[in-house]
Order: structure tokens, then C-alpha cells, then sequence
């Protein structure tokens, strides 16, 4: 059953990851990277990380994927792009090399760690019928007491991104005046 | 195979008997049929009351009091001729209305529907020599699952719009979706205050705790989280007076004006099957879901119906009092505009949602630590009050800048 799963998740994470980078249409991508999420949201589960695999749906599928969508219609660059045009020259030797490099290195963590693979952690608190919580209690306590400095410096780091986007997507003085 | 009927096993790593399953497939079947004729009535019960409210005389033809008008109106969608339009995506097209239909019949997975809540039974009922909850499932996510399939179903209206290839449906989806993101944020967060009283993500877990109307959530999280989570639920149903999304005055029809047939039916199957949910998840959260009204130790009892079925009685009269208050909403309220629709989303339920569940925490924490309650609350009063006003500062700030800049308001 476990095997099952894996192999269907697995298989919607790779078709939706090369929808991605194949299809042409903006949108078409976009549903595509929400498969993508999907599928590592049934990984999530499968592993009984259940709160991550809501989360998963909620934050990823459903605002950022969303926020994706909206920007596409709103400006308009929903129709299929010409891939024969290259905005940037050389990049697709330089993404090949870049992808290979990056595969490269992930195999050969792989390989070195190969045996530490077979161990396990302590593992996540399985959920009961007595303890229906036991997972997010957990979860909840590794992030708010253990790791609380990482969790808070995180939250932090969000929020100069946002107050950095407000201040870059706002109209200077002289561009202000709209004449 | 107790976790197989209570969903906490959803790799079926256990062993699986014959019986768990066939009583999941028969909650399944259920739930499904009660959803869908529950949706039809709804659709029945809307048109009547609002011609009872404008003093018209409603849908009377279709069986008895005209009961059966949805059964017949969408016979008739069946047959009708079934349009493509040139100029659409047509894959998204086809697939948009089952990506607005399949979350509205999976959010209504969740809600209790029924069960034994009094004594600390925790709403199990024996079926067949195994122990059981009116639901078709328990996610040990609980109610973030509605929370994850309310934020697909924006998919649905999305696509829907972008994909007819033309103005009036785009300018539909981009409404809905800036709307139902901005909103299901104050969703979110007041829905926070209700877990942080209940200690626990179950539904059935959060109807358990609302034993009397003391304890009813509405209650214990002090009103506010409840009127919030009311008014940004009607907003992510696109309802009015937050229907935006399909104001007929401005966009034709909105998202849906270029399905026809059976496609425009799905979509209209799902917006009321949402509705009903969103109703019953209110309930759930809020007031008790199938629990009795009872005040202290005094229960209202229904003789003679065993408490088992009682309970669904009970979510059924509940259920039906939301429903009511959303075509009420429709019909005396008028359209927000879009502005204010903004404004009232996150200028002030957003950092009021915000507030309460802060000044919640902070009580909780207080009593833990043993403080004075009145005091712990007039501090964070304070604090709250204070960063409200700042907000409303910067906000003047902002607009007087503007207003420098030459810009127009």
C-alpha cells in the first residue's frame, strides 16, 4: 500500500514538475506546479506528517499558486510564450550545465550518506483515537520552544520582504504626480 | 480498522476488515446524497423565503410548494445546448467547473452530522459492533482540512473566468480570487481563536467541548472571532452582500457567463452546496454542532428519538437558522463596493482578528501563570488599542503623502 502511494504522489510530483518547464501557456504551468504541490502534500501524509500536508495545501496551493494566477490575468501574459526567441542568450547551455551540477551534487550526497539512510530519528508522534493532536502538539513544540530564535528570525525575514516589496512598488514623487 | 473509520489511518497500514470498510463507503454514499438533496432544498428554500421577503409568491408549480423546482429547473440545464466558446481554453474550460464542485462536496466531509455528544460519549455510536462517529471522516488536521479546501476551491472560479476568453468572466475571476484570498485570511484567524479555546483541531473534538450554551464557542471566544468568521464566510462565498464576483449590474454574470447547460449547473451546485457547509461549519464551530441547547445542568431533550438522532435534529435546526440569515443577507442587504469590500477585509478584520486571538492568548496564558485575569485583559486592552492606533496613524500618514503626491482620492 505504502509502495502504492509513493509511486502514484511520485508520479504526479514529476508530471507536474515537467508541465512546469514544458508548457508554453503560463497558466497551464501554474495548474501544473499545483499538481506538483498535491503530490507532496499525499508524501506529507503518507509520512504521517499531517498538519505539514495541510499547510501544504493551504499556504502553497492555495494562496501562492493562487497569487501566481493573479498576477498572470492581471497582466496579461496568459498566452503562449515563442520558447524560439531567447530573452537571454546562452542561458540554456548555462541552465543544462546548472541542472546537471545540482543533480550531480545531490547523487553524491546521497552516495556519501549512504549509511546513515537505513536510520531513524526519533520519529513523529503518531496520531490516536485517544490523542487526536499528538502530531501538531509536537510539531508545535519543536517550533515554539526548541527552535522558537530560528522561528522568530524567519518571521522576521518575511516581513522585510514584504515591507521591502512596498517600498519598491511604490511610485517615487516624481513618477507620483501621473501627469 | 478503528483507525480505517476514523480516518487517522489513511495508508491502511493496519488490517483491514470487511465491515470498517463497508461502513465508510456507506457514510460516503450518504454523505454525498444528503449533500446534494440538502443543496437542492436550499436552492428551493432561497428562491421561496426571498419571494416571501419582496412579497412575491416564489416557485409554486413543481410539486408541493414547489419543492421539486430544482429537480426541474436543472432537467431543463441538462438538455440545453452545451456551448464552447471559440476563443477558450478549452481543457480549463471543461475542467473548471469540477475543480468549484469536487471541494464543495469535500468540505461537508468533516462536519459532524449527528452522534451522541452528552456524558462525555464524544458523539460515538455503535454500528454493527463498531464504535463510530456521524462523519464521514476525522482528519487529524480537523478543520484546517475545511481551511485547505475552501482556498482550492478559488481554483475553480479562476480558471473558469480566465479560460472563457473573454472581458466580463476575467474581470469576474480576478474580483473572486483577490477577494477570497484577502478573506480567508480573517477566516483563518478567527477560526484561531476557537482552537485556542477548544485545545483541539477535531470537530468532533470541538463539539464536544460546547456542552451548554456556556460553553459554546460563540461564548467563550467572546462573540467577536464569531461575527468575524460570519462575515468573512459570506465573503468567500461570494454571497451577498459580498457577490462582487457576480454583479449582475457590472460583469453580466460574472466568472460563469459563458457556461451553459450542465457545466453553469455545476457551478451552481457547488455555490449552494458551499453555502449549506459554510452554515454548518459555523455551527460546528460556533454553536454547539449537534449537541442539545442546554443552560447549566438543564438539557432540552427531544423525547422518544434516541440521543443519537437527536443530535442530527438539533445540527438540522441550527443549520437552518444560517441558512435563513444568508438569504436574509441577500435580501435586504445591498452590494459592497469594491473598495469597501478591501477596506473592510484588511483594515479591520484582519488586525481585529488579529487582536482577539492575541488577547485570548494572552488570558490563556495569564491563567496558567496564575495572574490576574481583569488585569492581564485591561493590559492587553491597552497594548491592542495602542497598536490600532498607530495603525490608524500610519494610514493617515500614507494618505496625506498621497494627497502631496497629486494623487486623487
Amino acid at each position: 500500500m505504502e509502495l502504492f502511494v509513493f509511486v502514484v504522489a511520485a508520479a504526479m510530483v514529476l508530471v507536474g514538475a515537467l508541465g512546469v518547464v514544458t508548457r508554453s501557456n503560463p497558466v497551464h504551468a501554474a495548474m501544473s506546479l499545483v499538481l506538483t504541490l498535491f503530490g507532496i502534500a499525499v508524501m506529507f501524509v503518507a509520512h504521517n506528517a499531517h498538519f505539514l500536508a495541510a499547510v501544504q495545501v493551504i499556504v502553497y496551493a492555495g494562496a501562492i499558486v493562487v497569487l501566481f494566477l493573479f498576477v498572470i490575468m492581471l497582466l496579461g501574459v496568459d498566452r503562449a510564450e515563442d520558447l524560439s526567441v531567447e530573452p537571454i542568450t546562452n542561458q540554456r547551455p548555462l541552465a543544462a550545465i546548472i541542472g546537471v551540477g545540482i543533480s550531480a551534487i545531490v547523487i553524491a550526497a546521497i552516495v556519501s550518506s549512504r549509511a546513515g539512510l537505513g536510520a531513524s530519528g526519533e520519529g513523529v508522534d503518531k496520531t490516536t483515537l485517544e490523542s487526536p493532536d499528538a502530531n501538531i502538539r509536537q510539531l508545535a513544540r519543536v517550533i515554539f520552544s526548541d527552535n522558537v530564535f530560528a522561528f522568530e528570525i524567519t518571521s522576521v525575514l518575511l516581513l522585510v520582504a514584504v515591507i521591502g516589496t512596498v517600498v519598491m512598488a511604490r511610485k517615487t514623487k516624481s513618477v507620483g504626480t501621473g501627469k | 480498522m478503528i483507525g480505517v473509520i476514523f480516518a487517522i489511518d489513511p495508508m491502511l497500514e493496519g488490517n483491514v476488515l470487511w465491515t470498517p470498510l463497508l461502513i465508510v463507503l456507506v457514510k460516503v454514499l450518504l454523505v454525498f446524497v444528503v449533500g446534494l438533496v440538502a443543496t437542492m432544498l436550499m436552492v428551493w428554500f432561497e428562491r421561496k423565503v426571498i419571494a416571501g421577503m419582496q412579497n412575491r409568491v416564489g416557485p409554486n408549480k413543481a410539486g408541493p410548494w414547489g419543492i421539486l423546482q430544482t429537480l426541474a429547473d436543472g432537467i431543463k440545464l441538462f438538455f440545453k445546448e452545451d456551448l464552447i466558446p471559440e476563443r477558450s481554453d478549452r481543457f480549463m474550460f471543461r475542467l473548471a467547473p469540477y475543480l468549484a464542485l469536487v471541494p464543495a462536496f469535500l468540505a461537508f466531509a468533516i462536519i459532524p452530522l449527528g452522534g451522541d455528544f452528552r456524558d462525555g460519549k464524544g458523539g460515538l455510536v455503535t454500528l454493527f459492533g463498531h464504535q463510530t462517529r456521524l462523519q464521514l471522516a476525522d482528519p487529524p488536521v480537523g478543520v484546517l482540512f475545511a481551511l485547505a479546501i475552501s482556498s482550492i476551491a478559488v481554483y475553480g472560479i479562476m480558471l473558469a473566468g480566465w479560460s472563457s476568453g473573454s472581458k466580463y468572466p476575467l474581470l469576474g475571476a480576478v474580483r473572486a480570487s483577490a477577494q477570497m484570498v484577502s478573506y480567508e485570511a480573517a477566516l483563518g484567524l478567527s477560526l484561531g481563536a476557537v482552537l485556542l479555546v477548544s485545545g483541539t483541531l477535531s470537530t468532533a473534538g470541538i463539539v464536544n467541548m460546547q456542552s451548554s450554551i456556556g460553553n459554546w464557542n460563540i461564548v467563550a471566544t467572546g462573540f467577536v472571532p464569531f461575527v468575524i468568521f460570519l462575515i468573512a464566510a459570506t465573503a468567500e462565498l461570494n454571497r451577498p452582500p459580498f457577490d462582487l464576483v457576480e454583479a449582475e449590474q457590472e460583469l453580466v454574470g460574472g466568472f460563469n457567463t459563458e457556461y451553459s447547460s450542465i457545466r453553469f449547473a455545476l457551478f451552481f451546485l457547488a455555490e449552494f452546496m458551499n453555502t449549506v457547509t459554510m452554515s454548518a461549519l459555523i455551527v460546528t464551530l460556533f454553536f454547539g454542532g449537534p449537541q442539545p441547547i442546554s443552560i447549566g445542568n438543564t438539557t432540552l431533550d427531544i423525547p422518544f428519538i434516541p440521543n443519537a438522532i437527536e443530535g442530527t435534529i438539533w445540527l438540522l435546526l441550527k443549520v437552518l437558522v444560517f441558512l435563513y440569515i444568508y438569504v436574509w443577507f441577500r435580501a435586504t442587504l445591498p452590494r459592497f463596493r469594491y473598495d469597501q469590500l478591501m477596506d473592510l477585509g484588511w483594515k479591520i478584520l484582519i488586525p481585529g482578528s488579529l487582536g482577539w486571538f492575541m488577547l485570548l492568548a494572552a488570558q490563556r496564558v495569564g491563567r496558567d501563570a496564575g495572574w490576574d485575569q481583569i488585569l492581564v485583559t485591561l493590559v492587553t486592552a491597552l497594548v491592542l488599542i495602542v497598536g490600532y492606533g498607530l495603525l490608524l496613524a500610519a494610514q493617515h500618514v500614507s494618505r496625506v503623502n498621497r494627497e502631496k503626491d497629486g494623487a486623487s482620492f
